[in-house]
């Protein structure tokens, strides 16, 4: 009799063991909030976060509304503590809790995706990068929560081709944009100055002819020292293809309406020019492809290059990355193929969403909303986050932009805003709809490596391009 | 009383006791099988599922980054069956030798590798095989006056760089399996051969590999099938799914990058369907040629 019920104690315990993984995923999250505060490191904005333990916090009232929120940037989710407190105070009958968990950027993604397909599991405020925000705004209002109603009260003062990058093929807008990404040119002033070129010089510089030119002027002054070079160019990266089109007025995408066409005017003479740099020994490729990784930030710690072009965003990874190098960098605007040329473009971001899963889909979406495009939101993002934020009413705040206790304008000679400003009319927009992610691949993985490696034909590859973008449409 | 009766009847027994395999088998194995070649016709998006026919195979015939895929697989899964089968059966022979002294020193030395994470030793791989001039294998070819070199960006280096991982990974798996194979082998066998004046090396060809066919045969099927589902290595020298000219790119990639990347399942599940087949027709031939399937002689 003894044995008997010892075996059935023992399957019962076996059988609860094995039903015990089945539980809820909400339990888990919960269950590492320990790790939080101890995981402070100052993450860059934007890259993901490589922590083999999920930091996760929360934040706001415990007896209030309690909202999940992914991101896959520490930094982004501190952000949302840090609004909650605030909101808290302002809407005592309304009060939220907010859990932010930080995980890394693939895994993050991949979640959100199978969970918005499984229809359960997902958070009620969750960060989308750009590249991968089409893969995410397919399921539309079945997914995602419109931000429309949200973001009414702050949209005269938004940047609006920011707010359109996060649109659904419905026309809603589903994500709520962190920053502009304008693109600007930084040079290395305290090298440049080493070579005899003042910052009149660089302020000088209006179309790519010029840019080039400079760039001999400073080559010679050193010698054309082996290694050296004036810039790097990308073969895992859009950027510079991004700058061209929006100079040109172009887009590869096609936008919602149109089929994607590649072989544009733009691309290929982007491409064409930095064959020649190349050739001529003005630009080598970027060491592992682009300027936002550990080989970039090592290439410019060395000197190796003096300028490139770059979203604001970047701004953050030299106060991070390079820190010895602070006082040495000028931004300035990015020079264009024919004067008169628009010559920014707004690169990169992240749209945060709320999907339909949220306990409280409208508070969830307020609270957003608020968070990122009310000015004391956009003052906590360019404080703490380095963005250029899309709240164009601030820009011209001198005691927003010229605030020399923010550690980007310490950084800098000058301030960012200054250029942010004079090119307000300028920042173009690309497209980011389904077919994307399939450009943006076969360009990084294909393309690039064809044209700037291996010296490829550049009509020929972007015919190559073409076809592979016309078997998706 | 009854289910006593029940439990211990001779003929339920047998299907109990394998009732938890069936069942995780079935569960786990033959539904997402049936499921994914049904979905393979299918074309899945947020809004609602549709049938294609066969667009989804016609589009794979089509598709070029896929044939690369394909390439890259096979020429990975031949070149790791190339080096994985006669080396680690020559380190198994040492091993089973008179020469080697420590061996069991060697032998956890040889098995240390497949113990570690693939992510951990992949991302120390990625930074050896950096094409800053810091990079572990530029400083060594720098030391010896050939310059830098962009390891994982040209085919050569990249697929070498691959192998690399594999052989460090795998050589001391595949010489267990040798090994204890070898110690199957009868002792006689070789004092007979020795009596009749065989040499070493006759010994070996005439004994040592028909006797090891069996685990040859074994250690070809799962070498066939990992090579061909390489994924993991290569995510982790690139730190993710792309690579210059998709020189990186398996089919298990593809599949990744279409079903999770891209939320296209009905594409990656035909993607799926094609890897099976192409797995199933090569250890088809492989066994028959082997003669797995006939009947042992008596």
């Amino acid at each position: 009799m003894k044995r008997k019920v010892l075996s059935s104690i023992l399957c019962a315990a076996m059988l609860g063991s094995l039903l015990a993984g089945c539980g809820s995923s909400s339990d888990v999250a919960t269950d590492s909030s320990a790790s939080a505060d101890t995981a402070g490191s100052e993450e860059a904005a934007e890259t993901e976060s490589t922590e083999e333990e999920i930091p996760n916090s929360t934040f706001g009232d415990p007896n209030g509304t309690h909202l999940e929120m992914w991101t896959f940037v520490e930094l982004h989710g501190q952000h949302y503590g840090n609004m909650v407190e605030k909101w808290n105070e302002e809407n005592p009958d309304r009060t939220i809790e907010i859990t932010c968990t930080t995980y890394p950027y693939s895994d993050m993604h991949t979640k959100l995706l199978t969970s918005l397909n499984a229809g359960t599991g997902a958070p009620d405020i969750c960060d989308v990068e750009v590249g991968q925000f089409p893969n995410v705004v397919a399921g539309e209002d079945l997914w995602l929560y419109p931000l429309n109603d949200a973001a009414a009260p702050y949209l005269d003062t938004m940047v609006t081709s920011r707010m359109e990058t996060y649109m659904g093929a419905d026309g809603n807008y589903y994500g709520a944009p962190y920053h502009v990404g304008a693109t600007v040119m930084y040079y290395n002033m305290a090298v440049l100055e080493e070579a005899g070129i003042t910052q009149d010089d660089v302020d000088a510089v209006v179309t790519w002819d010029d840019y080039a030119a400079l760039g001999e002027r400073y080559l010679e002054a050193i010698g054309n020292e082996d290694g050296k070079y004036w810039t790097s160019v990308d073969t895992a990266g859009t950027d510079w293809l991004w700058i061209a089109m929006a100079q040109y007025g172009e887009d590869w995408t096609g936008g919602f309406d149109d089929p994607a066409n590649v072989q544009l005017e733009s691309v290929s003479n982007m491409l064409t020019m930095q064959q020649e740099w190349l050739e001529s020994g003005l630009a080598e490729v970027s060491p592992d492809g682009h300027v936002d990784l550990e080989a970039g930030f090592q290439n410019i710690l060395d000197h190796n290059i003096v300028s490139f072009p770059k979203a604001l965003w970047y701004m953050s990874r030299f106060t991070n990355y390079m820190p010895e190098e602070s006082g040495n960098w000028y931004i300035a605007k990015c020079p264009v193929f024919e004067e008169g040329q628009p010559c920014s473009v707004g690169i990169g971001g992240t749209g945060t969403v709320v999907t339909q899963q949220s306990v409280d889909v409208e508070l969830a979406a307020e609270f957003l909303c608020w968070a990122k495009m009310s000015e004391e939101g956009e003052q906590l993002i360019w404080d703490n986050l380095g963005f250029d934020v899309c709240n164009t009413a601030l820009w011209d705040d001198d005691e927003f932009a010229h605030d020399d206790s923010n550690k980007y304008n310490a950084y800098f000679r000058n301030y960012p805003y200054d250029v942010l400003n004079e090119i307000k009319d300028e920042i173009g927009k690309i497209s980011v709809v389904a077919i994307s992610p399939t450009i943006n691949e076969y360009v990084c993985n294909t393309t690039l490596n064809e044209v700037l490696e291996d010296g490829m034909d550049v009509a020929e590859a972007l015919q190559e391009l073409q076809d592979a973008v016309d078997l998706e449409q | 009383m009854k289910i006593k009766k029940f439990l211990y009847s001779q003929k339920v027994a047998p299907y109990v006791f394998v009732l938890p395999f069936i069942l995780s088998f079935a569960i786990f194995w033959i539904y997402p099988l049936c499921s994914s070649i049904v979905m393979s016709f299918q074309n899945i998006e947020p809004k609602g599922t549709s049938w294609v026919g066969l667009d989804n195979y016609a589009k794979l015939l089509k598709d070029t980054v896929f044939h690369t895929a394909i390439l890259n697989s096979a020429e990975y899964m031949l070149l790791t069956l190339v080096l994985l089968i006669p080396f680690p059966m020559l380190f198994a022979v040492l091993m089973d030798s008179r020469l080697v002294k420590a061996k069991g020193v060697w032998k956890a030395l040889m098995y240390l590798p497949a113990l570690t994470s693939v992510v951990i030793s992949g991302t120390l791989f990625r930074l050896m095989f950096s094409e800053y001039s810091t990079g572990q294998m530029n400083v060594i070819t720098q030391a010896l006056g050939l310059g830098t070199f962009k390891w994982l960006k040209m085919k050569g280096t990249a697929m070498g760089a691959l192998l690399l991982v594999a052989c460090w990974r795998w050589t001391g798996v595949n010489m267990l399996y040798f090994l204890s194979g070898l110690k199957s082998i009868d002792e006689s066998l070789y004092e007979a051969a020795e009596i009749d004046g065989a040499s070493g090396i006759q010994k070996f060809r005439y004994i040592t590999i028909p006797l090891l066919k069996p685990t040859t045969v074994y250690v070809v099927t799962i070498s066939v099938y990992a090579g061909l589902s390489m994924f993991l290595e290569s995510y982790m020298l690139w730190a993710g799914n792309n690579s210059p000219n998709n020189i990186g790119l398996t089919i298990v990639g593809y599949l990744y990058k279409r079903g999770i990347e891209k939320n296209q399942m009905g594409y990656a599940c035909a993607v799926g369907v094609v890897l099976l087949v192409i797995a199933l027709i090569i250890n088809m031939v492989q066994l028959v040629l082997n003669g797995t399937f006939k009947k042992e002689e008596k």
